[in-house]
């Protein structure tokens, strides 16, 4: 998608192509006071509340004065962390399935089953229209069928397995489905980018078998989009509130909220550091990406 | 892409048919190897999509479907029979339950309009001031707000402007202003939803509209500037017709998501104000009284009805423009 118009924007580009240096410079020698104005009112509006939630943060509430204890307890602070284990743990669980489940599809879409390819979209972006608090409403109805319609059958011992233990399933499995739009597009575009019918043929002709071109092949070449769907699925769960406060469990995010009710400054730290973890992951992808996207095109 | 439709030689993905397809294999006279082109043909290759489809049955189309139906659906509590009845629906458009569907759309509006208008302002003032680095900074910032914010915001603005925030005490201290009695500004209230929900609604809007403004190609400009067009005359007739859809389309996408979202709105008021979503969670977890259990799902089928339309009139706006935008 960013990379719909690599010459627009740029302007300079343009001027020697159509040599029209007048109507050019003209442009260019607005003094752009307004555009100024608004990146000023802007970056206060979205500076601001960060400066002061850093600042409220490392406050000294009874000495005075600047103290950063909210941010050196933070791995002492109770239950934080389980709930930043339950975090990683769902994390990682939710990228490895939904890469298992995407991958394959996705390959065999554009490869072999093109014509499915309007269905699988519109199911990948679904969970994009649906409200999160729409599927975990429907989540919990069908849970609760465990213990009622479906009592005695082996259908209410997955339901039970899937909520209780060690790693509550039920937040993966939903997980995976909340991902699937980033997974989808990070996935088709880097199939797109790629041309993967000549890479496959040719890896036919040179009588490479199926797995061979899997493995060598197409995997490697997608290596950067799997990449980049694993980052964005691990910082959309990392970050997820609805369906796991709902369904009563304690990940990261929702540990925040709680330790707001009493430690103001904790979650408040939590919260900045939490953009700010986010915030990295999405740069890393974005110069994986940068980098990658002029070697990929053949 | 369509006429791209692949089948391979080997059987690998297709077990029905073991045998090679002369439709792709061509045997060369010298008997040498054969080559491999992939063409189409009839395929099994669907059958590698099953476990796509089953997964998502299950745990999107099944949950979602369930509480579609059971908004319609209701257990008598003396005779214990269940029956179809549109009570459901009825009582969620009554009383408390329409007050928080009217703050939802309320909220959804008016941050959708001042999120997309801010926004479009926002992403024309970076997109022309490029610099590479800084694009990169602020595409990826606005998208961790955008898609990532949820509960942190809320933290954000309660440090800043909250109870006992550091901007409140500062006015209150130094200038003797108190923000909720001097300013009528709560931020546990209607104004502080949509202060806090524009922390991630104009950055939705950036991300969304910077293709569409990336794409008005410098040379329409120049053309329309050498016939003697002034700057607002191309906006006029040639900027904003462009972007119409598509501004348009970016405003229903910030509609739905003010109206969807939960999680800052949650964290901010302890879900006690009053908006669906929010409702919603108060209801499937119990705090309804008895017979209005499937209360919970007529709500959340309302809020179906209100953003599926929406968000496909969105899709469709989106397709029109990819025409001139690419």
């Amino acid at each position: 998608m960013v990379a719909l118009t690599p010459t627009a924007g740029a302007g300079g580009l343009a001027e020697t192509q159509t040599g029209g240096p007048a109507t050019s410079s003209r442009r260019r020698r607005r003094p752009g006071i307004g555009r100024g104005l608004v990146l000023l009112i802007c970056g206060i509006y979205f500076i601001g509340p960060l400066v002061g939630a850093f600042w409220f943060s490392i406050q000294d509430k009874v000495h005075g004065g600047v103290q950063f204890s909210a941010y050196a307890h933070v791995f002492s602070a109770v239950g934080f962390s389980d709930a930043f284990m339950l975090s990683l743990k769902l994390g990682i669980g939710t990228v490895l399935i939904s890469l298992l489940l995407m991958v394959p599809t996705m390959l065999l879409l554009h490869l072999r089953a093109p014509k499915f390819r309007p269905v699988v979209e519109t199911l990948c972006l679904m969970p994009l229209v649906i409200p999160p608090v729409v599927l975990v409403a429907g989540v919990g109805v069908v849970l609760a069928w465990g213990p009622n319609q479906l009592a005695g059958t082996p259908l209410q011992t997955f339901l039970n397995a899937i909520q209780s233990g060690k790693t509550p399933w039920v937040l993966i499995l939903e997980y995976v489905v909340l991902t699937l739009p980033f997974t989808y597009r990070s996935l088709d575009a880097g199939i797109r980018s790629v041309d993967i019918h000549t890479l496959t043929e040719a890896g036919l002709n040179l009588g490479a078998g199926w797995g061979t071109v899997t493995m060598r092949i197409l995997l490697p070449s997608l290596r950067t989009s799997v990449l980049n769907a694993a980052f964005l699925s691990f910082a959309l769960v990392f970050g997820e509130y609805t369906v796991a406060s709902i369904l009563q469990y304690q990940p990261f995010a929702v540990f925040i909220v709680a330790a707001g009710q009493t430690e103001g400054q904790l979650s408040t730290s939590l919260s900045l550091l939490s953009l700010l973890i986010t915030w990295l992951l999405l740069l890393l992808i974005s110069l994986l990406g940068g980098r990658n996207s002029t070697k990929v095109d053949i | 892409m369509t006429a791209q439709s692949r089948a391979g030689s080997s059987s690998e993905w297709s077990p029905a048919r073991p045998t090679a397809d002369p439709g792709q294999v061509h045997e060369l006279a010298d008997g040498s190897a054969p080559i491999v082109t992939l063409k189409r043909r009839r395929s099994y290759a669907w059958l590698g999509l099953t476990p796509f489809f089953l997964y998502i049955a299950a745990f999107f189309i099944l949950p979602t479907g369930t509480v579609l139906f059971s908004a319609f659906r209701k257990t008598d509590a003396g005779t214990g029979v269940t029956s179809f009845t549109g009570s459901n629906v009825s009582s969620a458009l009554h009383g408390v339950y329409f007050t928080g569907i009217k703050n939802s759309l309320t909220l959804a509006l008016i941050t959708g309009v001042v999120g997309a208008l801010v926004g479009l302002v926002l992403a024309w003032a970076i997109v022309s001031s490029t610099g590479n680095v800084l694009t990169r900074f602020v595409s990826t910032a606005a998208a961790v707000l955008a898609n990532f914010g949820g509960v942190p915001l809320a933290f954000l603005f309660i440090a800043t402007v909250g109870n006992s925030g550091l901007l409140t005490k500062a006015l209150a201290d130094h200038f003797h202003i108190n923000l909720n009695s001097d300013l009528h500004f709560d931020l546990y209230g209607i104004t502080g939803l949509e202060l806090v929900y524009l922390y991630f609604q104009i950055p939705l809007m950036v991300l969304v509209i910077t293709p569409a403004l990336e794409g008005l190609k410098p040379q329409w400009q120049e053309a329309a500037a050498n016939l003697g067009a002034t700057r607002w005359q191309y906006w006029r007739h040639v900027g904003a017709p462009i972007l119409a859809p598509n501004v348009l389309g970016a405003a229903l996408l910030l509609f739905c998501s003010g109206f969807s979202a939960y999680a800052t709105a949650d964290a901010l008021t302890s879900g006690a104000f009053p908006l669906i979503p929010l409702q919603i969670h108060a209801v499937i977890s119990g705090n309804v009284l008895a017979g209005m259990e499937n209360l919970g799902d007529a709500l959340a089928l309302i809020m179906v009805v209100i953003v599926v339309p929406l968000m496909v009139i969105y899709q469709l706006l989106q397709r029109r423009t990819t025409r001139w935008l690419r």
